[in-house]
C-alpha cells in the first residue's frame, strides 16, 4: 500500500519535472527578448531540478545517496537564482534595456520606443 | 519505475537540445550564457537520473561536483565577457548594475 503511494508520488514528481524542463526549453527558444528568455529559463530550471530530485529522493528512501541528493538540491536552489541574477545584472550593466510595450511605469527602465 | 525514469531522462535530453539551439542562435552573448547555464543544470539532473537508472550509486558524486563547477563557470564566463579579464574589477563590472 505504502509502496504504491510512494511509487505514484515519485512518478508524478519526476514526470512533472520533465514536463517543466521541456516547457522551459520551449520558452528559451520562443520568447522575444533576453529578459523574457531569462525568466523562462531561470524559473523552470529551479522548479524542474526541485521536482526531479524530490522524485529521486522518494525512491531512494533513507540512505547515503539521499543525503547527497539533498546536497545537490541545496546547491542548485542557491546557485540557480544567483546565476540568473548575475546574468540579468550583467545585461543591464551592458545597457541592453528590456523591451517594454504599453505605458511606461515611472522609475522603471523603458525601451527606446 | 525504470520506464518513468527513462521518460524523464528523454524529456531532459529534449530540453538540452532546445538549450543548444538557443546557444547556437542567440543574438547576444548573454542569450548564449543563459542557454549554457540551463544546459549545465540539466546535465546535473541527467547524471542523477542515470545514477537511479543504472543503480550505480557512486555516480551521484559526479552530479554533486558538476553542480558546483557549473555555477563557478557561469559566473567566471560572465566576468570574463564583461571585463575582458578575470582579475580586473571596478567600473562596469557585473556587480555594478
Amino acid at each position: 500500500m505504502v509502496e504504491t503511494v510512494l511509487f505514484w508520488l515519485s512518478a508524478a514528481c519526476l514526470l512533472t519535472g520533465g514536463a517543466f524542463g521541456v516547457l522551459g526549453g520551449i520558452g528559451l527558444i520562443r520568447f522575444p527578448d533576453f529578459y523574457s528568455r531569462l525568466h523562462a529559463a531561470g524559473i523552470t530550471d529551479t522548479l524542474c531540478a526541485l521536482l526531479i530530485i524530490v522524485g529521486l529522493l522518494i525512491q531512494a528512501g533513507l540512505a547515503l545517496i539521499s543525503i547527497k541528493l539533498l546536497l545537490i538540491l541545496l546547491f542548485l536552489l542557491f546557485t540557480a537564482p544567483t546565476a540568473s541574477h548575475a546574468l540579468a545584472r550583467a545585461a543591464m550593466v551592458d545597457r541592453s534595456p528590456p523591451e517594454v510595450t504599453g505605458d511606461p511605469v515611472p522609475g522603471e527602465p523603458s525601451s527606446k520606443s | 519505475m525504470n520506464t518513468v525514469l527513462v521518460v524523464t531522462a528523454l524529456a531532459i535530453f529534449a530540453t538540452m537540445a532546445l538549450a543548444l539551439v538557443r546557444a547556437l542562435k542567440g543574438p547576444t552573448v548573454y542569450d548564449r550564457i543563459v542557454a549554457v547555464n540551463v544546459f549545465g543544470t540539466k546535465t546535473v539532473l541527467i547524471v542523477a537520473l542515470i545514477t537511479a537508472i543504472s543503480g550505480n550509486d557512486d555516480l551521484i558524486d559526479v552530479a554533486l561536483v558538476y553542480a558546483l563547477i557549473n555555477f563557478i563557470a557561469v559566473v567566471a564566463v560572465l566576468k570574463l565577457v564583461r571585463m575582458r579579464d578575470l582579475g580586473a574589477a571596478g567600473e562596469g563590472d557585473i556587480t555594478d548594475g
